[in-house]
């Protein structure tokens, strides 16, 4: 189960509300290489995954990035608080508003509703873990890419703390991909699925 | 030390130790990090103790009597001055 602390885990703290920004982070909450979809990849391939360090980072990595959806959430709230419907007309923020006013619905930044379909459980550990892998690193280039359109502080502080994670994640996930291959057959990694052929032993 | 600054430093150890835990998960007999682990959960929890008697729960069964279920209470997370 899960426990819900009454704080972030970074502080979010802006000053300025930008609807056109929060409209570009709003990928980071429901788009492909979102924080939503990080969390729903990594606590749904955790059930069958073998290997005791590799159930144990599933399941804390998947709840941490619980932890940045909330922060990527109060990123956008506090960037959409207090507008005026001019503030909203010509920032472009009227496309979102008009269906989900200034509530936190999880789209990616072109307004694509999220879907299940940006993340795979494929019961097998290589595999899965090569999509994670793949899965950082390509969420580390969505926050470059905020990085490069926006130069407000209060806003940069909290995005390159969620950037610095997605390496650290990498890091992590492949030192499970090498935990992984060390329990498999040295000479074939693919002779048997451990997920899967459970009467086929390592080596 | 005011109320913010205290789950300020809270946040920080929690983020040593989750930054330990990550490690640790692949790394599980490493004394270092074990050591370190110790440390910083020592720390924290005096800082939780502290906040949680003086300003409010942190988690709902930090609730420690009263007439009032103070969990409930303003600010949440996601508001300004609550960071």
């Amino acid at each position: 189960m899960w426990a819900y602390e009454k704080k972030l885990q970074y502080p979010v703290n802006i000053k300025n509300p930008n609807p056109k920004l929060a409209q570009i982070i709003i990928s980071q909450l429901g788009g492909p290489d979102g924080e939503l979809a990080a969390s729903l990849r990594y606590l749904n391939q955790r059930y069958t995954a073998p290997y005791a360090q590799i159930k144990g980072l599933l399941t804390d990595i998947g709840t941490e990035e619980l932890a940045h959806l909330e922060m990527v959430s109060a990123i956008l709230y506090q960037l959409t608080k207090g507008l005026t419907p001019e503030e909203i007309k010509a920032s472009g923020f009227d496309t979102y508003f008009v269906d989900h006013t200034t509530g936190i619905y999880p789209v990616a930044a072109s307004g694509t509703p999220f879907t299940a379909a940006y993340f795979q459980s494929k019961g097998d550990i290589i595999t899965d873990l090569t999509e994670d892998l793949a899965a950082e690193q390509k969420a580390r280039t969505t926050y470059d890419n905020i990085i490069r359109l926006t130069d407000d502080p209060d806003v940069l502080d909290p995005i390159k703390f969620l950037r610095e994670r997605e390496i650290v994640h990498f890091q992590r996930f492949g030192e499970g991909l090498r935990i992984a291959q060390d329990n498999l057959n040295a000479k074939n990694f693919y002779a048997f699925n451990p997920e899967f052929d459970t009467n086929c032993k390592a080596r | 030390m005011s109320g913010n600054n205290i789950l300020r430093a809270i946040q920080m150890y929690d983020f040593y130790l989750y930054e330990l835990d990550l490690y640790l998960d692949t790394h599980p007999t490493d004394t270092n990090a074990l050591a370190l682990f110790q440390k910083y959960n020592e720390a924290r929890r005096s800082a939780y103790e502290t906040y949680t008697e003086k300003y409010g729960p942190i988690t709902a069964k930090d609730f420690n009597g009263g007439n009032c279920f103070n969990w409930v209470d303003d600010p949440w997370p996601w508001e300004r001055s609550a960071n």
